[in-house]
């Protein structure tokens, strides 16, 4: 029972094996690839493990306070930005080698070619809630 | 509306309906069901005989779930055949109730959340809220443990040992939600111990007595964590120690030592101690040793330096601590406090900063954090 972040960059990750990018896909292609994300949720929906999946917009912005009395001040979109989020799925799994066999899973969507992408996604803890018995008493 | 006490009724309900011939899967749907309406009428409607209204209720349920299912139309027909089965059960039915839910097929998750269902008489909507996770993810858990036990005869007894992890996989999880789960895992454990006569039931629940007394004094008003050594001592609940302990005295009698009653013990002789100072750390050892024995855990064996580190000074605690493999979880954290006491600032504050990085939690993490920083700041102003 641990809830994990899978990250998907658009840009960050390691190169992935079948690198091809997806304006360059059929339209049949892209469909594919859309159907196995919503079919991979629906399936963690039915064994009790899916908790979220986001998809994000690839423009962003920089954002930050600037004193007292002032708005914010924002900056970019940057075009050098190096890494880029695409989106996230959030799961609530029994171990960590579930969580790593799921990201597996996931990252086997299928891409140009119908081939698997083979695309890095980044897997990270949430921290938790304390526990009630923890150290040394 | 008492709501704990429709709760505590939800076994014997569930397992009536099993014994009038209802499969364990649909009744527990049906009482559920009943569940939801009851929270929903007896507000404004509360009946004389709340146990035999959730019966007649649940009933009504499976039965219009079962005619409403033309895939269980056979079963349904088989059932008016058939004198309704109800062998002399060799365990009592609630215990049995505990091992289904707990059965060894399912995953820690699954059987959680099914325990404080189908036992606990949680809504799936209330442990969706209590484990952060949708309703429907908690729902489609809970639907698939049931299939997983389908197949279960409820007609003998299961091992008590994932029955006691469960309660205390719960009790563990603290407090998220508008459910309080160690609360609950008390009640559970109470309800197993009133059912099974069996030292680790009694030493799980005195654990959970023991540390369920200190809640109030672990957290600061805002949210942090209070070591035990920093703890106000007053504010911990008497009652619940009084009924720890007495608790735990009974387990210790029957001299049929496990790991739960070792683990009540030691919190039993923290809470018997008037002040930090005034622990009796050596028979903290002690017991130690027992857990090592009992477990052979490494977690154990670094809870162990700590104590050692108590009773026979920072050095012999690192002495402990050096025959551990570094990867443990809280290796670093245990390291850090033992070199602050040996007076290795530095290394104690670089030690605080790896542990907090590590942290599983954020509570643990800012803690460690602001040990970190204590210890710096305490070395600028020596320099």
């Amino acid at each position: 029972m641990a809830k994990y972040l899978l990250l998907k960059h658009y840009r960050g990750a390691p190169a992935p094996v079948n690198n091809v990018p997806m304006d360059q896909w059929t339209p049949e292609e892209i469909s594919a690839h859309m159907q196995y994300m919503n079919d991979f949720a629906g399936r963690l929906e039915k064994t009790g493990e899916f908790v979220d999946g986001q998809a994000l917009a690839p423009e962003g912005a920089w954002v930050r306070y600037d004193g007292e009395g002032r708005p914010p001040v924002t900056d970019g979109p940057f075009a050098e930005t190096k890494d880029l989020i695409a989106g996230w799925m959030i799961i609530d799994v029994d171990s960590y080698e579930r969580a790593v066999e799921l990201a597996g899973e996931l990252s086997a969507a299928p891409g140009a070619g119908g081939k698997p992408i083979h695309e890095w996604l980044e897997v990270r803890p949430f921290l938790t809630a304390t526990p009630t018995i923890t150290e040394c008493h | 509306m008492n709501e704990a006490l429709l709760r505590s009724l939800t076994p014997s309900v569930l397992t009536i309906l099993v014994r009038r011939g209802a499969d364990f899967a649909a009744a527990e749907d049906a009482v559920q069901d009943a569940l939801v309406e009851a929270l929903r009428v007896w507000a404004a409607d509360p009946p004389r005989d709340a146990k035999g209204w959730l019966v007649t209720v649940a009933w009504r349920k499976f039965l219009d779930a079962a005619r409403s299912d033309a895939a269980r139309r056979r079963r349904e027909d088989r059932l008016d055949e058939e004198p309704t089965p109800e062998p002399a059960p060799a365990v009592d039915d609630t215990l049995q109730l505990y091992f289904l839910c707990a059965h060894p097929s399912l995953t820690p998750a699954s059987a959680v959340a099914l325990t404080l269902r189908a036992v606990g008489g949680l809504t799936t909507r209330q442990i969706a809220q209590a484990y952060l996770v949708p309703e429907a993810t908690m729902a489609q858990r809970i639907s698939r443990a049931k299939r997983t036990v389908s197949g279960v005869r409820l007609d003998r007894a299961g091992d008590v040992a994932t029955v006691l992890r469960v309660l205390y996989l719960v009790f563990n999880e603290g407090y998220s939600g508008d459910v309080d789960l160690a609360a609950e895992a008390i009640r559970l454990t109470r309800q197993l111990a009133a059912a099974i006569d069996h030292p680790e039931v009694a030493g799980l629940l005195a654990l959970m007595l023991l540390h369920h007394a200190r809640r109030p004094a672990r957290t600061a008003p805002d949210g942090s964590l209070v070591p035990l050594a920093e703890q106000d001592r007053g504010r911990w609940d008497t009652a619940f120690i009084a009924e720890g302990v007495a608790v735990l005295q009974a387990a210790l009698a029957r001299d049929r030592l496990g790991e739960f009653q070792a683990q009540a013990a030691i919190a039993a002789l923290h809470a018997d101690a008037p002040a930090a100072e005034e622990t009796d750390w050596v028979q903290i050892v002690e017991w130690y040793d027992e857990l090592t024995r009992l477990t052979d855990s490494p977690v154990v064996r670094l809870n162990r330096a700590v104590a050692v580190g108590e009773a026979d000074g920072p050095r012999a605690g690192l002495a402990a601590l050096a025959a551990l493999d570094a990867s443990l979880p809280r290796h670093a954290a245990v390291a850090a406090y033992l070199h602050e006491r040996d007076d290795d600032l530095a290394t104690a504050a670089r030690l605080y900063a790896e542990a907090a990085r590590k942290a599983p939690n954020l509570a643990e993490r800012d803690h460690l954090t602001r040990q970190a920083a204590r210890l710096n700041a305490r070395r600028h102003t020596q320099d």
